[in-house]
């Protein structure tokens, strides 16, 4: 159960943070080259990922024996939770600038070119790629998380779908109302969150396949989780206390 | 060609992002785990991987983001 909780927690702030990236692109978009052409990317993005999601998803299961889908799914889980969480560490300590929607939002406005009425009708090319793009490849990412969590337990396909879909149902509702990019989003938080999730999971998995019979069971992946959140906080602490290192050319000027 | 380096490209940012540590620490976390498990030490390995995970961590925030 407690297992479950966390499939769903971990699905959900991950979906919502890729939603929030894909609404400041689509909004971008909209605002630029039209409402038609925007809706219309994220309708192709939508049916492009959900055909990618059909067609990998039963194939991983039905393909590859349990304990080498556990290995594959570790080890990626892994390497993804990590990027997210030393992005996160790395913004904690003031060692990387904060994510911005508002100025990622007015670099797309920007890199548009040109401000149209909004609620032209005819179909503008780049603005559907752009949408298109948009809505595919920050899903793709979700769809990755929810496949790698579906895959590895019969029954978690249902949790992880369900994470995912609210986060982007709560996301899209809210894109609705405020036509703004969501800038008061805690995203660093959230990606702090996932990716001590996903780091427990691809640990608990990973394990799991290579022949590690873990002593709590289930209950091991919150201890794992705990664990992390000790050893990021400590890190964060310590990057705080001490200077970055700087490479050769930056010691050598001036 | 166009769409072949772009979907390398979008895999390559995807596994590797801007840190090469992670990947190959990802992967060499659970190959130690498993030279661990094929020894018999089914204990060591419980430890030893939770313990790599946060070596692999540390070591990819001592490098520039």
């Amino acid at each position: 159960m407690s297992a479950t909780l966390l499939v769903i927690t971990a699905t959900l702030l991950a979906s919502a943070v890729e939603a929030v990236e894909a609404l400041t692109i689509v909004l971008a978009v909209g605002l630029t080259h039209g409402w038609r052409t925007a809706l219309l990317g994220v309708a192709a993005g939508s049916v492009a990922l959900a055909v990618v999601v059909i067609a990998l998803g039963p194939a991983l299961v039905d393909v590859m024996p349990l304990e080498d889908l556990q290995v594959l799914i570790g080890v990626l889980l892994l390497i993804f939770g990590l990027q997210w969480l030393r992005k996160a560490i790395q913004r904690a300590s003031g060692r990387r600038a904060m994510h911005d929607e508002e100025a990622i939002f007015r670099a797309e406005i920007a890199a548009l070119g040109r401000v149209a009425d909004p609620m032209k009708s005819d179909l503008d090319w780049t603005g559907f790629v752009v949408s298109f793009k948009g809505v595919f490849l920050e899903g793709l990412e979700v769809a990755f998380i929810v496949l790698t969590f579906g895959a590895n337990r019969n029954n978690a396909f249902g949790p992880a779908a369900l994470g995912a879909v609210l986060a982007f149902v709560v996301v899209s509702a809210i894109g609705v109302v405020v036509h703004r990019p969501l800038a008061r989003v805690p995203e660093n938080s959230i990606k702090f969150v996932v990716g001590l999730l996903l780091v427990a999971f691809g640990t608990f998995w990973g394990g799991e396949g290579i022949g590690v019979e873990w002593t709590l069971g289930d209950a091991m992946i919150p201890v794992l989780a705990v664990l992390y959140l000790a050893a990021a906080l400590a890190l964060i602490a310590t990057l705080r206390r001490i200077p970055p290192v700087r490479t050769s050319a930056e010691r050598a000027a001036p | 060609m166009k769409y072949v380096i772009g979907f390398g490209r979008f895999w390559y940012d995807f596994i590797v992002g801007d840190s090469m540590m992670l990947a190959v620490g990802g992967t060499g976390v659970l190959v130690v785990g498993a030279l661990l498990v094929h020894a018999g030490m089914l204990t060591a390995a419980e430890i030893a991987l939770p313990l790599t995970v946060v070596a692999t961590l540390a070591s990819s925030l001592v490098t520039r983001p």
